[in-house]
């Protein structure tokens, strides 16, 4: 069976890079592109990896974070942060939240896959 | 030669008369500025040397030896220290138009009648054996004019005399003192004549002096040889004694009515006492040179058991010298009335002013219409009091018999008058003392006096009896009336000093301390204390205006119709009335209530003023302003105050330069970070597909051509980015260039749609444009307008979230501009976000459609170059933007 991955990101072509990645690669790509229902959709799906982005239309990637770590299910869930604010104290907050990684965009598509195969061996 | 002594009184006294009556008329009519002289003022100080310096030191000095030095050196060192309390003491007299004694301790302590009564008491009974004394060296010396004649005066005749001279000094005080109810209290014609006595005096006595140095013992060597030779050489030197005389006659300088009279109420200038400083103790020197070749020279040329308080006047008689011996009387007589002539005065206006008006207003309620002229009762109230006073000290006299030394009776009252002095004192330099303190002080002082000292003096069994003299009241013998506390073996002078004055003084303090002071004390208190602070006056009066009239009426009675007039016509001057009532502000009842206090005294002044106005009402400020901060103080707390203000609005402005510097840094750190996110998201996807189409070999023509499509437009929308922001710097930097030229707002319209419309892909928009043939061709830049246009209706097209959007563009033209509205069918802009769609960055709502944000911006910067304005339109349901702009941007590009 097949790891899967829910990419949280409303940016199409970005939707689109990351998920041709890791799919090449064997993950199962979902994806999502709000912030208001992302958590609704996490519980749904159950994803071994989110990846988040941080400016999301509706509610941001933090508070998404934050939300999720409330939730004792999701305590533990890989969650890797990719986004293009990539000041120091975005990536504190991230990791005061409870991330798993956090990447700042632009990537290289071998960071971002290395990483994903990381979290989720 | 006793009659020619008579005539030669008579004509003295004639002289005197009229040198006051012409002073008076000098005073009267402006002339005589030398009346004012600091010379008349030393002079008229010369009061204080009466019939007992004159007569008694000479008899003090056979007695005592040197010891009568004390009377002169007290008054000599108080006139030496002039600037720290007569200088004081005049100041406020002058200030609070003090009329006695007891009118200052009154004033001072919240214009208590009280106080002022007391005082007037206490200075009554303290005087009255002293004008007895003056009387009784008057027919002394009579009577030793007529042994000389060998006609044997009898002591009825004693007593005749006695009563001739009482008569006619009240005569002469009651036309000299009493012509006029002065607003000053200032008697020319009395101080004048007081002056004219001065010289006569000193004459005398330097006369005698001279005659017996030179006349009798032969010259200077041979005068100082008997002195040698005589016994005083031998005289011990009682240093408490010393002490406790220079004491007391300092003291008594301060407080004895009369002297307060011409040290103060007649002062006519503060510079004054600047030369009578030095000038009065000048003369008490002279006064005191011949007293102790007088004295030796008595004693050894007279039978033994003459009484040597007259060897002024028996030396020259015993010796033949008929003129000098006359010189030598009107020296004497003129020490004897002019001291009785200045202490009744002094009496008589602390009687009328503390006894009789008090009595007289509680009567009469302030009822002034029902009693005509208060100025006649006041008039009426002196005279009679003058009268009372001298028939006083003429019953001492008649009833002690004119037995005692006449410099004993002078240091007892000396001692009941000094009892002031603590109060006194303690009113001018301590804020602290009450009323309540200055009246116990007073009559324990005065108490300890009466019974120590005043009682005993007349004799054992007279007042008091020898057992309670000797063993005290019921055997107490801690009581002792010339042993108090069992302190046994002082001189009973000294004796009733110590204790009076002490007692006295603790007291005082103690009960100021315990007591609190009402308003009107502290009032007075800080005005007395700080008089050389505060030279105007806070007022406690609070007038209410139709009252001004009953004051006018009372002024009148009080000080006269033409004094009233003026005053009152002065005031309304100067508060810029016409016509004789002005307001009654507080600051013109304070006045008024301190020129009444100049006839009637402050208290009945106060009391007066009062029944008019109504109660006083001291306000908050004006305790504020005596309470515990000196003005000074309130000045610089309030420099403390202003500066800190200024620190403060420093402070301020620099919290606002902060503010708006973390206000600017904060932006730019959030336009720099949305910078970053701005062109880091489509690099992102350029880098993420490029790196998939390098790597991949495996992609199929067609996923490349989409990939390059993607690539293309992210690289595209970075560029637009790129493009708007260098816009936008440029606009907001103001170097942008304008093209301005005329065009018609309809074809600019017409052209920007079509722009949009051209390169429209995904949605459809119906536009609905509504041009005016009304609006004029406009010069502008057409571009930048154009600009604005295409990107209203991009947005429209782009954000739009009806099911069919729509925009409908209007154009109107009013009062010289031009409106353009772009109004589409949408749900529009949220209320909060209404004000922030302009900021850079700013995007409303999830869609993000490849903007970034600097769209609206940059059409504001446009629009504030082209002298217009851009703004949302709340209220036409939908999404709506009015753009305005003027017909002529020349007027307003600043190009």
């Amino acid at each position: 069976m097949s790891k899967t991955v829910l990419l949280i990101e409303d940016e199409p072509n970005i939707i689109e890079a990351i998920s041709f990645i890791l799919s090449r690669d064997g993950w199962t790509v979902a994806t999502h592109s709000n912030g208001h229902d992302a958590n609704d959709a996490i519980l749904r799906r159950k994803p071994d990896l989110v990846i988040l982005d941080v400016m999301l239309p509706g509610k941001s990637g933090f508070d998404i974070l934050r939300d999720l770590r409330q939730d004792a299910q999701f305590q533990d869930l890989p969650v890797l942060i990719l986004t293009a604010r990539g000041q120091t104290k975005d990536r504190e907050l991230a990791q005061s939240l409870g991330v798993s990684r956090f990447m700042t965009k632009p990537f290289s598509n071998a960071d971002v896959l290395a990483a994903a195969n990381d979290l989720v061996p | 030669m006793i009659n020619f002594l008579i005539s030669a009184s008579i004509f003295y006294v004639a002289v005197l008369f009229f040198v006051a009556f012409w002073a008076e008329r000098a005073a009267a009519q402006g002339r005589g500025a030398w009346l004012r002289s600091p010379w008349v003022y030393t002079l008229s100080l010369s009061i204080y040397c009466t019939a007992w310096t004159f007569y008694g030191a000479v008899g003090y000095a056979a007695r005592s030896g040197l010891e009568y030095l004390t009377i002169y050196l007290g008054p000599s060192l108080v006139m030496l220290g002039w600037w720290w309390i007569l200088r004081k003491l005049v100041r406020i007299g002058r200030a609070q138009r003090v009329t006695s004694i007891a009118d200052l301790l009154s004033s001072r302590f919240g214009k208590s009648n009280l106080l002022a009564a007391l005082v007037t008491v206490l200075a009554v009974v303290g005087t009255t054996p002293y004008i007895a004394l003056q009387l009784q060296s008057v027919t002394l010396s009579f009577s030793a004019f007529a042994q000389a004649d060998d006609l044997g005066m009898m002591g009825a005749g004693n007593d005749r005399s006695a009563l001739w001279v009482a008569l006619g000094l009240a005569f002469f005080t009651i036309i000299f003192g009493t012509r006029n109810l002065d607003v000053n209290e200032r008697h020319h014609g009395v101080v004048m004549a007081i002056a004219v006595e001065a010289i006569v005096k000193l004459c005398a006595l330097v006369a005698v002096g001279i005659f017996v140095v030179w006349g009798v013992s032969g010259g200077l060597a041979p005068m100082l040889e008997a002195i040698n030779a005589s016994p005083h050489q031998n005289w011990h030197m009682d240093n408490a004694r010393w002490v406790a005389l220079t004491f007391l006659s300092a003291a008594a300088f301060l407080t004895l009515p009369r002297m307060f009279q011409v040290l103060v109420v007649e002062n006519e200038d503060e510079r004054h006492l600047q030369t009578a400083s030095w000038a009065f103790p000048t003369y008490v020197l002279l006064m005191s040179l011949f007293v102790l070749p007088i004295a030796v020279v008595g004693q050894s040329i007279l039978p033994q058991g003459s009484n040597p308080d007259l060897y002024v006047l028996t030396i020259p008689l015993a010796l033949g010298q008929d003129t000098l011996a006359i010189l030598s009387f009107l020296g004497g007589f003129s020490s004897a009335t002019s001291m009785v002539v200045v202490a009744s005065l002094a009496l008589a206006t602390m009687v009328s002013n503390h006894i009789v008006m008090p009595i007289w207003l509680r009567y009469w309620q302030g009822k002034f219409s029902a009693f005509g002229d208060v100025r006649r009762i006041v008039l009426l109230a002196r005279r009679v009091s003058i009268g009372f006073v001298l028939f006083l000290g003429y019953l001492y006299y008649s009833l002690s018999g004119g037995s005692a030394a006449l410099a004993a009776i002078g240091l007892i009252s000396f001692t009941g008058v000094a009892q002031v002095l603590p109060a006194m004192i303690g009113g001018l330099f301590w804020r602290g003392s009450t009323r309540m303190g200055a009246i116990c002080g007073l009559l324990v002082g005065f108490f300890v006096w009466g019974y120590s000292l005043f009682l005993p003096s007349f004799g054992a069994d007279v007042v008091m009896s020898a057992n309670l003299m000797q063993n005290g009241p019921w055997g107490i013998g801690a009581l002792r009336p010339q042993a108090l506390f069992g302190i046994d073996g002082l001189d009973p002078l000294v004796h009733t000093i110590f204790w009076s004055m002490l007692l006295n003084a603790v007291v005082f303090v103690f009960v100021s301390l315990i007591d609190f002071p009402s308003p009107l004390e502290r009032l007075q208190g800080a005005q007395f204390v700080n008089v050389f602070d505060h030279s105007s006056a806070t007022s406690g009066w609070t007038g209410k205006a139709g009252q001004s009239e009953d004051l006018m009426v009372m002024a009148q009675r009080i000080i006269g119709s033409v004094q009233a007039q003026k005053l009152f016509q002065s005031e309304a001057h100067k508060q810029g009335v016409s016509g004789f009532l002005p307001e009654p502000t507080p600051e013109f009842l304070e006045r008024l209530e301190r020129e009444l206090a100049g006839s009637v005294g402050a208290a009945t002044a106060h009391a007066m003023v009062g029944q008019i106005v109504g109660g006083t009402s001291v306000t908050v400020q004006d305790l504020m302003a005596v309470a515990d901060e000196t003005a000074q103080m309130m000045e610089y707390s309030s420099r403390l105050e202003l500066q800190s203000e200024e620190l403060s609005r420093t402070a301020r402005q620099l919290r606002n330069a902060n503010d708006k510097l973390t206000q600017i840094s904060v932006q730019k750190d959030a336009f720099l970070s949305q910078i970053s996110h701005e062109l880091r998201t489509p690099m992102t996807s350029i880098l993420a597909f490029s790196e998939i189409m390098k790597e991949a070999g495996d992609l199929d023509r067609q996923d490349l051509n989409k990939y390059a499509t993607i690539i293309h437009a992210e690289s595209t929308r970075l560029t637009r980015l790129l493009d708007d922001l260098l816009d936008l710097s440029v606009l907001e930097n103001g170097q942008v260039h304008l093209n301005l030229v005329a065009c018609s707002p309809n074809d600019l319209l017409r052209r920007a749609i079509a722009t949009v419309q051209a390169g429209e892909a995904h949605r459809i928009l119906r536009i609905n444009l509504r041009l005016s043939d009304t609006v004029p061709d406009v010069i502008t830049d057409p571009d930048r307008l154009g600009q604005v246009f295409i990107n209203l209706i991009t947005n429209a097209r782009k954000y739009c979230d009806a099911a069919a959007p729509e925009l409908t563009i209007s154009l109107t033209h009013r009062a010289g501009r031009i409106i353009c509205d772009f109004v589409d069918n949408g749900s529009g802009i949220p209320k909060e976000d209404q004000e922030m769609i302009f900021e850079k960055f700013a995007r409303v709502g999830q869609t993000k459609a490849g903007g970034a944000g600097l769209g609206l911006a940059i059409c504001r910067e446009i629009m504030g170059r082209l002298g217009g304005d851009i703004a949302y339109l709340p209220g036409q349901g939908g999404g709506a933007f009015r753009v305005t702009f003027a017909v002529d941007a020349h007027n307003f590009s600043g190009h």
